[in-house]
């Protein structure tokens, strides 16, 4: 558990001054030296498919909002704009590998097989949190910052306790890297030599706070205070993404220990439902990442490479329309759990000053049913 | 059955249970090669290697939160927090992840882990080591806490909270780790009982963990003065077990609580709550509670005026007998 990596391993940091990239705004395909070795199986097909998978995403995510904004969910946290960010982490990683993540990562769990009913009870209230962790290799999203962080070092130690090959993947935003547990889990995970992959979505703002009030510098530069080696990606660049994740995932099992993603992007909307991005940004900023969007760049893309571009949108509007539906007939679908389920599972047996509160509630309850009644 | 120190009964409950089972491992600082700034795990890293007796970082949150994922992926790890003023960085992942993971899951995610914590006061150390934060994790749902008194109790109470499928907080008495008793290791303990250790007539004496000892030697006492004292260990402070209580009190009509934290908003407020509202009409008179001052834990120098002992609670005693206190004084 305590071996040391071979010393050029370790000082792998890439793109502090430039995020790596391979596919230009424009759709042009630029080289990598530290990518391009993991791009050899991108081929038009797999080039579709991420697009797809970015645009259902996207879609998704528009009808979450308009369903709170309709006032069927309480809130809800947008990731438009990080669609390349999510998918290319989600798509380069097997099922078996186990995502700690915070609220945003919605893409990941569509990624996961995370069903609309699951994704959206803990935004509507029916529950805490709305999935099978075990079933789906993810745990429910994470609402104090960079806590997450740990709970996958710890899983990663685990898993190499347990002589398993899986990973953990802890995912946190640039805010989250001001808090001690984010340092926490890099010392624990450099000093343990953990499987474990840190996957920063650098998206420009906690809530209203630019990055630069959590970092002086590019937050890639960081983890190598702690011995962890570092990739900083231009996160809406699904390829760049992708790769960066492969690779680090195949280092990771390798035995090289943790190691630390970058994904440089933007939150287009708002930090949650509940929020006036108007307040802190300016226009002409949103302007220069509208340039930026990760799905129009690999329509581009495609088109260059003489890709039925009209096609692959007609086939992407009929997945969103197909995902929004499923959002809209999941909400309607969710009910408040009983009432009496209040009471379960505090612990894993029930104690016995709860047993009587539940009793006391159950007594209550019945004292207000109308005299005459059936119980 | 052989006669040891708490400190050796809690590292014998510690080695069984590693022995017994291979998801049971111990993290925190300096519990490997040291063993313990108290010995407690004194020998274990040598028995079974540095992956199963891991010396962490100097990081509470990071103890805590990496036990969180390890019990997320099967494992029963032991954290020990080297001093009690020392969890509070660690609140955070106890209050918001540890305790709350079972319920907000709905019931898949387990978290049996035990975090050890010596706690309170009366050996002479320097700030942040003679605390009693025992309230705090009372007053939080999905948490057990424990406390221990004595050999036996130590030694069963823990291999009881590792075997146990909640998170348990168990909280040792610093002072008693040198004390000796007799200790089988085939007794066991569950976690939800407190337990009379002296009958008596006259009123009943409520402690826990470090006053226990104290709260029996005030018994002993109090029999000077022909007063015959029901002594209960209270052991789990969550969930608390009011009915044994109730069940005393009815035949003493007389409640005294005492222990070294600070008595407002307590766990002697709830004991004595729990008794007014169980068993009101048998109260012969107002229950009192001997506890630490409201004020920070003091310097050494002044610890014993904090600290609860026999003469302050003999007095409490008194006035609840309707005896001479020192309230009534000239």
């Amino acid at each position: 558990m305590l071996t040391t990596p071979s010393a050029p391993e370790r000082d792998l940091v890439a793109g502090l001054a430039q995020p790596l990239r391979v596919l230009a705004e424009d759709g042009t395909r630029h080289p990598d030296p530290t990518l391009d070795p993991l791009l050899d199986d991108v081929d038009e097909e797999l080039l579709r498919s991420l697009h797809l998978d970015m645009a259902v995403i996207r879609a998704l995510d528009d009808e979450a909002v308009a369903l709170q904004r309709q006032g069927e969910l309480g809130l809800w946290p947008p990731l438009r704009g990080q669609e390349a960010a999510q998918i290319g982490l989600g798509r380069a990683l097997p099922e078996t590998d186990f995502l700690f993540t915070s609220y945003r990562e919605n893409g990941l769990a569509w990624c996961r097989g995370v069903g609309p009913e699951e994704m959206l009870a803990v935004w509507r209230g029916t529950a805490l949190s709305g999935w099978d962790p075990f079933a789906h290799h993810m745990a429910t999203p994470q609402v104090i910052i960079g806590a997450q962080t740990l709970h996958a070092v710890g899983w990663a130690m685990a898993a190499r306790a347990k002589r398993e090959d899986a990973l953990a993947v802890a995912c946190f935003g640039d805010g989250a890297v001001s808090q001690g547990d984010v340092n926490e889990a890099m010392a624990f995970a450099a000093s343990f030599h953990a499987p474990v992959l840190f996957f920063c979505q650098n998206n420009q703002y906690a809530i209203s706070e630019p990055v630069t009030v959590q970092a002086a510098v590019p937050i890639a530069q960081r983890p190598a205070g702690f011995g962890i080696p570092a990739l900083r990606v231009d996160g809406n660049d699904v390829l760049a993404v992708r790769a960066a994740s492969l690779l680090a995932a195949r280092r990771i099992r390798a035995g090289e220990g943790p190691m630390f993603l970058e994904a440089v992007t933007y939150r287009m909307g708002p930090h949650t439902t509940s929020d006036d991005p108007t307040r802190y940004r300016d226009e002409a900023e949103l302007e220069r990442w509208r340039r930026r969007c990760p799905l129009a760049r690999v329509e581009r893309h495609l088109e260059h490479l003489g890709a039925d571009v009209e096609q692959l949108r007609a086939e992407a509007q009929r997945r969103g329309d197909e995902a929004r539906t499923g959002l809209q007939e999941a909400v309607t679908a969710l009910a408040a759990p009983a009432p009496e389920s209040l009471f379960d599972n505090v612990l894993t047996t029930e104690p016995a000053h709860l047993r009587r509160q539940r009793e006391q509630f159950r007594a209550f309850t019945a004292s207000l049913a109308p005299e005459g009644a059936a119980s | 059955m052989t006669t040891m120190t708490m400190a050796a009964a809690l590292n014998a409950a510690l080695g069984d249970a590693l022995a017994e089972d291979g998801d049971v491992l111990l993290i925190g600082e300096d519990i490997g090669t040291l063993g313990g700034v108290f010995r407690i795990t004194d020998g274990l890293k040598d028995r079974f290697g540095a992956e199963r007796v891991i010396d962490s970082p100097l990081a509470e949150s990071g103890i805590l939160g990496t036990c969180v994922g390890m019990a997320y992926h099967g494992l029963r790890p032991v954290a020990e927090i080297q001093f009690d003023g020392f969890v509070f960085p660690a609140v955070d992942q106890i209050v918001t992840q540890v305790s709350r993971l079972h319920y907000r899951t709905g019931g898949r995610v387990r978290m049996p882990l035990t975090l050890r914590i010596p706690v309170g006061g009366g050996i002479g150390a320097v700030e942040h080591h003679s605390e009693s934060p025992e309230a705090y994790f009372a007053h939080t749902p999905g948490l057990r806490v424990v406390t221990v008194a004595d050999p036996q109790d130590a030694y069963s109470t823990m291999r009881a909270a590792i075997a146990c499928d909640d998170p348990v907080i168990l909280l040792e008495p610093k002072r008693r780790y040198w004390g000796t008793g007799e200790m089988d290791t085939s007794l066991t303990a569950d976690l939800d009982s407190a337990r009379v250790l002296r009958e008596g007539r006259d009123a009943t004496l409520v402690a826990y963990g470090p006053l226990v000892v104290t709260a029996l030697e005030a018994a002993v006492a109090a029999e000077d003065d022909g007063i015959d004292l029901e002594v209960i260990d209270l052991r789990s402070l969550s969930p608390l077990d009011r009915d044994t209580v109730a069940a005393s009190v009815r035949r003493t009509g007389r409640l005294v609580v005492t222990h070294e934290a600070p008595g407002s908003v307590s766990l002697a407020s709830e004991v004595i709550t729990a008794a007014v509202e169980d068993c009101f009409a048998h109260l012969e008179a107002a229950p009192e509670r001997v506890t630490g001052y409201d004020v920070p834990y003091p310097p050494a120098a002044l610890e014993e005026h904090h600290l609860p002992g026999i003469d302050r609670i003999l007095d409490a005693v008194d006035r609840t007998l309707g005896r001479r206190s020192s309230r009534e004084a000239a």
